[in-house]
């Protein structure tokens, strides 16, 4: 099985990478793009750990063969923060103590940042439905659903 | 869980397709639309194609056209397009309630409903949704193209109809009359779960009288069915709560469920029970 | 107390220092660490739960392209097996885990062979080509059963636990009224989001054995480490970068850190291993699953004379790092908050074809608060008590504290140092409008819902000691590092040390850094686990920012030519007490004023730092009452939990942001083992919940609002601060509330006796007996 050039639109950077077919998106961010703050929970699309945007739409990158991805734009956590400045989905995280081990944050950012690009006045139960996509084990998920709905209020009134 | 390897095909239409489905099928070739289950199948290595043959790239084979009678769902057409208003009418407005049962966001933005319905899997909301609607698989191959109703397709848990060397390049739904009402209720251990059971119904009134009543049954069998006796019972019934009972327990003694250590077959006939009369109660 | 100190120091709900490089993908968790020309390491596990190990072919593997090597136990036969935390214990010790198996396999999961290649996905294609051939025994699968053979003369019932005090069968002999029940809790863990994952290296320009991917007890295991593989302790260290939750799962000493440090030496190259969402599942420490049958002795005023417990605790098929702590401590921590003049408990530790037991997040605490309240709710209707009513008669009062239990948990005899029950109990009662609730739950009955309150009453434990130490340094920019040996897995231990060390020493907390799982910045540590950093870590940083501080204000006070009296600290620079908001030196000045070089440091010791050492005698308890309304639908029997109400006496809360992150973070993981979580297996022994599909997590939506009330009615008479520990109190009386309520919505129905609690069983509960009533 041989090797396949492509190249990985990563929050505006092109990596040139060749790899075989059957790496995820997930693996080939993280270990060829040495993008690692995507992380890898389950390998199975369930806990949505390795959340990314793919053209706009939070997808999970271990359900995805990097080839796939060849051509897209991709969006991962390192991109949210823009000149310096942290994203509001970044400091509502951090103020509302919507972490704590962290492993399962940036997935939850791009998924919040995600649906909240697409839908920016979406309502607060369509939102929990969403946010339910994701695994956390530590925080229970309130402080996340508060951090988002924060977030959102500021994103609607334009950043 | 990393995949084991295979070859990757990239075609840019559906004749391109089909001919290396002729080819690689044998040497089992496979179809990668969604991946939301062909993917992590592939982690466990309980799948290990030789042969991807991406169809994502096939612009023919993208969306959904309605036309007068009919809802033609196109390969790559994905779960989230179903939560949009796009499809008109009572089987829109099904489809739309159905959608939000499956998995969750992320998956539905890649996942198909062609996909689903080639897959077969028994708690699938859609392929329980072509059974009760009376979908139509168009299957291609190289050989030509096939037209095969719902109720041959599916041909056990995770089995249908389908040659190895056919790729469904479309499903056709016919749409519900516009005074159809519809129903669906799903019951899962937690929200996006895999289905334990599920009943879709629809019906008109006449003279306010149920007519054209379909109750689709998913998760409970190993293949979606109707459920032609409970049907005929419920048809010239007048709306309420006497006649769905009555209904349901027909339906609960009807089916044949499935079983598992977690899910014992009397379990699913309450389910059925249940969810029979809320879809009718919730059907609007 | 000034304005600065409430802002960042102790009480202060401040922002977390942990964050930023968190939300920003910054994070340096194991699998995001590499080193060059590292291989991979991929553990080939026996996919037979019991049997003779007939051989291992490895000859394809090797022969595969980029594989490096593949071992079985013949070429680690120099390795001992994986030994007590604790030290060795020669009763426990033929029960030890080999790092891979060599006679027998006794678990679904166990490694068997590990193969090293130069990707992760050859790895697992090599991994694949390793044939394991075994000889088939019936595995072991019910440790309520007659125990069996484990060995040669061994029976699987490695040990029984016996604790107990008073004469408990005189009591029951005597007693008019006797409550037996028989309950189990489900096989369940913690299962963080992080796999376990280690990179083991070794740094021969210096003769150094590394571990990267260290967590909980670094310090521990790198004594572990040093003694298995013959090496100096300073020539052995251990490295925590991120780590994603631990729960008490992560970080003992599992087979795979052996492995990939003994490879990294013999193979001259880092060895890299993480692990599968799979693998981890039937690979990494299960918890709870006992089986007890209890019973009590009541007066007739339904006071509690006397307990007596059975249980049996399935603890897999080896004996890992904690022996038999958890069911020790099971027994030692039963009877929770009531007074109690007699018990016994009697816990038979049985081993099972499954995959090892070990500590999860309260062990023991969740387990036997589920017993004991299903004893006190079985206890208040056959005694015709209100459940609170037979709580409240047994509490014991805050007049009677501290109170001695002639028992033992984790090795520390339990004296209950502080803590006002009752009123706990009241207020929540009062919070949560408990009166108006059944009212409303009364009337929502007439109408035919199935709907219930529960609660539960809980002791908790934290603080283990004996001793802990930290060091501060300041440095010449006024930046302060506080240097533990704590860990963290994601609990916020940097913030609380720093607002610890912000207020005794009158720093700005986000001038603070802490230092922690590194080996080799400080000989000495606690990790964290057991809930215990908050106070015993903590308190050696009060203790030794108390010193800095007095060493700053001595060298002012001569700098300034007054009193050291006169001054105090405030945002990070020397002021008069009486002139707060005027800087006179800064902080960082003084370290230069005391450098080796300085003239102004006169026969002072050079540098402004200080080692501070907290001792304690006793654990402190923390303590809780919750609460939860549920409501059950008859057409399902799925629950839904409308209503939940924790309480919680903290003694003294550093961060109360933090400390309710982790009250309601364990208390989702309480209710995916109330309701969805178990590790289920087939009568082949093979695990059937080896997926996230079938082991079921909660997700926001299965979670409901969380009331949370915090108090620091009781702070802890064993420690400086006051402080008792978080990280338990909210998962430990989960499985007791929600059993709780669900039992009040039955009613006549039925009664919980174990967890999980799933919708079949309820429903099939609520047809049997509505078919009964129709009869």
């Amino acid at each position: 099985m041989g090797k396949i050039a492509i190249s990985l639109d990563i929050n505006d950077i092109l990596h040139d990478v060749t790899v075989e077919a059957r790496r995820t998106l997930a693996d080939v961010i993280r270990d060829d793009c040495g993008r690692t703050g995507t992380h890898i929970g389950c390998e199975h699309g369930v806990c949505g750990a390795c959340t990314i945007l793919v053209d706009g739409k939070p997808v999970r990158s271990c359900l995805m063969f990097a080839v796939q991805a060849d051509g897209r734009k991709i969006r991962t956590v390192e991109g949210l923060r823009r000149d310096g400045a942290l994203h509001p989905l970044q400091e509502a995280f951090i103020e509302h103590h919507a972490l704590q081990c962290g492993f399962c944050t940036p997935g939850f950012l791009m998924l919040a940042t995600g649906v909240l690009e697409q839908h920016p006045d979406i309502e607060e139960s369509e939102l929990v439905e969403i946010l339910s996509s994701n695994l956390c084990r530590c925080t229970g998920y309130e402080n996340i659903l508060k951090a988002v709905k924060a977030a959102a209020a500021r994103m609607r009134h334009g950043r | 869980m990393k995949p084991a390897p295979f070859t990757y095909h990239r075609p840019s239409t559906v004749r391109e397709a089909t001919d290396l489905l002729a080819d690689l099928a044998r040497a089992d070739g496979r179809i990668l639309a969604g991946g939301q289950t062909l993917v992590p199948t592939m982690a466990f290595r309980l799948a290990r194609p030789a042969h991807l043959i991406d169809i994502n790239g096939i612009r023919d084979l993208e969306g959904t056209t309605v036309e007068r009678s009919v809802l033609r769902i196109r390969a790559c057409a994905r779960h989230s397009e179903f939560e949009q208003p796009g499809i008109p009418g009572p089987t829109g407005a099904l489809l739309r309630r159905m959608a939000k049962f499956i998995a969750h966001y992320p998956i539905r933005q890649r996942g198909t409903f062609c996909g689903s319905v080639a897959n077969a899997d028994p708690a699938s909301e859609w392929c329980c949704a072509t059974a009760a609607l009376g979908g139509t698989i168009i299957a291609q191959s190289k050989r030509g193209v096939r037209r095969i109703e719902t109720a041959g397709f599916y041909k056990g848990s995770l089995t249908t109809d389908l040659a190895e060397d056919e790729l469904i390049t479309e499903v056709e739904l016919p749409l519900l009359a516009e005074d159809t009402r519809t129903g669906f209720c799903e019951f899962s251990r937690r929200a996006g779960d895999f289905a334990i059971a599920m009943v879709l119904a629809s019906y008109r009134l006449e003279r306010g009288r149920m007519c054209d009543v379909r109750i689709g049954l998913g998760g409970v069998e190993a293949t979606p069915r109707r459920i032609p006796e409970v049907e005929a019972a419920l048809t010239g019934k007048a709306l309420g709560k006497a006649a769905f009972e009555a209904a349901a327990d027909l339906a609960a003694h009807a089916v044949r469920p499935i079983e598992d250590m977690n899910n014992r077959a009397e379990f699913r006939r309450g389910l059925v029970r249940t969810l029979l009369v809320r879809a009718f109660e919730n059907a609007a | 107390m000034t304005q600065a100190k409430r802002q960042t120091g102790i009480g202060a709900s401040v922002t977390r220092l942990e964050d930023l490089p968190l939300v920003t993908g910054s994070g340096q968790f194991v699998g995001d660490i590499s080193f060059p020309h590292q291989v991979h390491m991929r553990v080939v596990r026996s996919s037979n739960a019991h049997g003779v190990l007939v051989g291992v072919r490895t000859a394809e593997a090797k022969a595969m392209n980029g594989v490096v090597a593949v071992w079985t136990a013949h070429d680690i036969r120099d390795l001992p097996p994986i030994d007590f935390r604790e030290g060795p214990n020669e009763k426990l010790a033929p029960f030890r885990q080999p790092v891979l198996a060599r006679d027998r396999v006794r678990y679904v999961g166990e490694p068997v062979a590990a193969v090293f290649a130069v990707d992760p996905y050859i790895a697992e294609d090599a991994a694949e080509l390793v044939a394991v051939a075994v000889e088939e025994r019936t595995p072991i699968l019910d440790a309520s059963a007659a125990a069996a053979e484990f060995a040669d003369g061994l029976s699987t019932e490695a040990a029984v636990c016996r604790q107990g005090y008073g004469n408990v069968d005189t009591a029951f002999r005597n007693a008019r009224h006797i409550v037996e029940v028989d309950v189990s809790i489900g096989r369940h863990s913690g299962v963080p989001l992080e796999t376990r994952g280690a990179i083991g290296r070794y740094d021969a320009a210096r003769d150094v054995l590394e571990l990267h991917g260290a967590a909980k007890v670094p310090h521990r295991n790198r004594e572990a480490i040093a003694r298995i593989f013959g090496r100096s302790l300073a020539a052995v260290h251990c490295f925590e970068g991120h780590v994603g939750g631990g729960f008490g799962i992560r970080g003992e000493i599992y087979p795979e850190d052996i492995l990939v440090l003994a490879a990294a030496m013999r193979l001259g190259r880092p060895v890299k291993w993480i692990e599968d969402r799979y693998e981890h599942l039937m690979a990494a420490n299960h918890s709870r699953q006992q089986h007890h049958k209890i019973r009590a002795a009541f007066d007739d005023h339904g006071r509690l004379l006397a307990i007596d417990d059975r249980f049996f605790h399935d603890q897999g098929a080896y004996i890992r790092t904690h022996g038999t702590r958890v069911a020790d401590m099971s027994c030692g921590i039963l009877p929770g908050p009531y007074r109690l003049p007699h018990f016994r408990a009697d816990g038979y530790f049985r081993l099972t074809n499954k995959t090892p037991a070990a500590t999860y997040r309260a062990p023991g605490r969740y387990e036997t608060n589920f017993v004991r309240e299903r004893l006190m709710d079985a206890a208040a209707k056959q005694l015709g008590l209100s459940r609170v009513e037979i709580r409240r008669r047994n509490l014991l009062q805050s007049s009677d504290m501290p109170h001695v239990r002639p028992l033992i948990a984790l090795g520390d005899e339990v004296v209950l140092d502080s803590g006002d029950y009752a009123r706990l109990l009241d207020k929540a009662l009062a919070h949560c409008g408990w009166d108006d609730l059944e009212r409303k739950v009364q009337e929502r009955r007439k109408s035919g819902e199935l709907v219930g309150l529960g609660i539960a009453i809980y002791v908790e434990k934290s603080g283990l000691g004996p001793t802990d130490g930290a060091r501060i340094h300041v440095h010449p920019s006024g930046d302060v590092e506080v240097i533990t040996g704590g860990a963290s897995l994601g609990q916020g231990f940097e913030t609380v040390m720093a607002q610890v060390c912000s207020e005794k020493l009158g720093v700005d907390y986000r001038k603070i850094r802490v230092v922690h799982g590194r080996t080799d910045r400080i000989d000495h540590g606690i990790g964290a686990h057991a809930s215990r950093a908050t106070v015993m870590t903590g308190n050696a940083v009060a203790v030794a920012a108390e010193k800095v501080r007095a060493a700053a204000l001595e060298m002012a006070a001569q700098l300034l030519q007054t009193e050291a009296s006169e001054l105090t600290i405030v945002a990070g620079a020397v002021v008069r007490v009486a002139a707060p908001n005027e800087p006179l030196i800064r902080l960082g000045d003084i370290v230069t004023h005391l450098r080796p070089t300085s003239s102004s440091r006169g026969a002072r010791a050079p540098g402004l730092s200080a080692e501070g050492w907290f001792e304690t005698k006793h654990m402190t308890y923390p303590y809780g009452v919750q609460i939860a309304q549920v409501a059950i639908d008859r057409g399902t029997g799925a629950v839904r939990i409308e209503r939940m109400l924790i309480a919680y006496d903290i003694g003294r809360a550093i961060n109360p942001m933090l400390v309710r992150g982790q009250l309601v973070g364990g208390f989702v993981q309480g209710l995916g083992g109330a309701l969805f979580e178990e590790f289920q297996y087939d009568e082949r022994g093979q695990p059937l919940s080896v997926t996230f599909a079938d082991y079921l997590l909660p997700t926001a939506q299965e979670v409901p609002d969380v009331d949370v009330l915090l108090t620091e009615d009781a702070p802890s008479t064993t420690n400086p601060l006051g402080v008792k520990g978080a990280g338990e109190g909210g998962i430990a009386g989960v499985g007791a509330v929600i059993a709780s309520a669900i039992d009040d919505a039955l009613g006549d129905i039925g009664t919980i006796t174990q967890l999980p609690v799933k919708p079949q069983m309820l429903k099939a509960m609520i047809d049997a007996h509505a078919r009964a009533s129709r009869r």
